[in-house]
């Protein structure tokens, strides 16, 4: 520990950012305590010496300072980009910055509410810190106990009771601009959720769980059947009323129409089960993806007169059959075909 | 979950023979055998049989499903399907049955299944 702090006092930043960071990943227990203990201060005076003069230059160099947070929102095209550099290696010095920031131009700035947010956060950490040391050994126990992640967790007894807020609404530990360490476990709910959030798909391909409203089947009469639903599937599925009905009357093997709210009059008796089937195949043959099974595809008439699927997700394209009718034996009267 | 998919592919399909699958589509259409159904009045229905190659006597073939499936039957040849070639049309619903028949390699045609498409519901 001892022969590690130097070096992490020594490079500025971002530089100290980084070597957290990998003291953090790769690292087994005692390492990361060192990468902590720059946050926390808690075991040495040593640590606290160096963090002192950071605290002064900011505040000297204030203008940098409130650029800092600036910097921050104008990166933070994604929110994870945030929060590392903040998190991690600026925790320190950021946050001394934003309170002078807060008890100086108060309002001024943008940032109020999370900067009122930070000093709260603030002044619990440091009468953590001072805490710290005594109970820190108590701390470490529990944490080894808890998570094997011993960066994040070393930290976390001092955090730990400040580890909430809501993510999407970006308040408490995931405010804008905090800049204190999240532990690991609230990030990696954080990264699935995300990852859920922004690719719907994934998760349905991994369940196959794409899922269209059943049909609707009515009868009419004796001899025709209502299908009522097909724009609504047909507007899930993203496809042409036409081609499904052309498909489904291929599929099917008879004829049929479009009455006047747009429902599909099929010629024959078929029940709900059926066309479901029918429509099944349909999805395999002409909406999933065969590469990356993704349902988010686009059907496009390409060059000359093929069909192709491309893939939404994947970006792969392939070509599509066209619907064909093939035979279909006569059935019925005779007198009606001759006619 | 991840496991569990891939199991899946791992059962649903190979990826070689959907490569197969896919160049025979663009390049040999006409091989594919169709099996359809049509529906008749009531309950009864029709199972035509398109594309079954030449190689094979299609008269001889619908005897023998005539006799197995206990249904009656006819092949529909050129001018009536339109460029279809020989359909047998078989009276009743024997698509299952029939796509053994083609596949099954002692009793039948041994056919490869992958070039057999049953449509219908």
């Amino acid at each position: 520990m001892s022969t590690e702090e130097p070096i992490q006092r020594r490079p500025s930043r971002k530089s100290v950012a980084f070597t957290e960071e990998k003291l953090v990943v790769d690292a087994d227990g005692s390492v990361t305590m060192i990468a902590t203990d720059n946050d926390d201060t808690k075991d040495t005076a040593m640590s606290h010496t160096p963090r002192t003069p950071p605290l002064s230059a900011a505040l000297g160099a204030f203008t940098d300072a409130s650029s800092a947070p600036a910097d921050g929102a104008a990166d933070g095209a994604a929110p994870a980009a945030d929060l590392n550099p903040d998190g991690l290696d600026l925790s320190l010095m950021k946050k001394k910055k934003k309170k002078v920031k807060k008890d100086d131009e108060e309002g001024a700035d943008g940032a109020a509410a999370a900067a009122g947010e930070e000093a709260i956060d603030l002044s619990m950490k440091k009468k953590k810190k001072k805490k710290a040391p005594k109970e820190e050994d108590e701390f470490a126990k529990k944490l080894e106990a808890l998570n094997l992640e011993g960066g994040e967790g070393a930290e976390a007894p001092a955090d730990e009771n400040v580890q909430d807020g809501d993510m999407d609404k970006g308040t408490g530990i995931w405010a804008h601009d905090e800049s204190r360490t999240i532990n690991y476990d609230p990030l990696l709910s954080r990264f699935f959720a995300l990852l859920a959030q922004k690719n719907p798909d994934h998760a349905s391909s991994g369940t196959r769980s794409y899922k269209i409203p059943p049909p609707q089947c009515l009868r009419e009469g004796n001899k025709k059947t209502i299908f009522a639903n097909l724009p609504e599937i047909c507007k899930r599925m993203k496809r042409a009323d036409e081609h499904v009905t052309a498909y489904l009357f291929a599929e099917l093997g008879t004829s049929g129409s479009v009455d006047g709210s747009r429902r599909l009059v099929i010629k024959g008796r078929f029940q709900q089960k059926q066309i479901e089937n029918v429509l099944r195949t349909y999805i395999i043959e002409y909406v999933t993806c065969k590469t990356c099974r993704s349902p988010n595809t686009e059907l496009s008439k390409g060059e000359n007169r093929l069909y192709f699927i491309t893939c939404n997700s994947c970006g792969s394209r392939r070509s599509v059959q066209a619907i064909k009718t093939g035979f279909s034996a006569q059935v019925g009267k005779r007198r009606k075909m001759k006619v | 979950m991840s496991g569990e998919t891939e199991i899946q592919n791992l059962k649903s399909r190979d990826p070689f023979a959907e490569a197969d699958e896919d160049s025979g589509q663009t390049t040999q259409t006409q091989e594919y055998i169709h099996i359809r159904i049509q529906q008749r009045n009531g309950r009864k229905t029709l199972t035509t049989v398109q594309g079954i190659p030449s190689k094979f006597d299609h008269k001889k073939i619908l005897k023998v499903i005539k006799k197995e499936f206990a249904c009656n039957g006819t092949i529909i040849s050129d001018t009536e399907s339109k460029g279809m070639g020989e359909v047998i049309q078989l009276q009743g619903d024997h698509r299952l049955k029939i796509k053994d028949f083609l596949v099954n390699e002692e009793t039948g045609l041994g056919l490869d299944e992958k070039t057999i498409k049953i449509h219908g519901f």
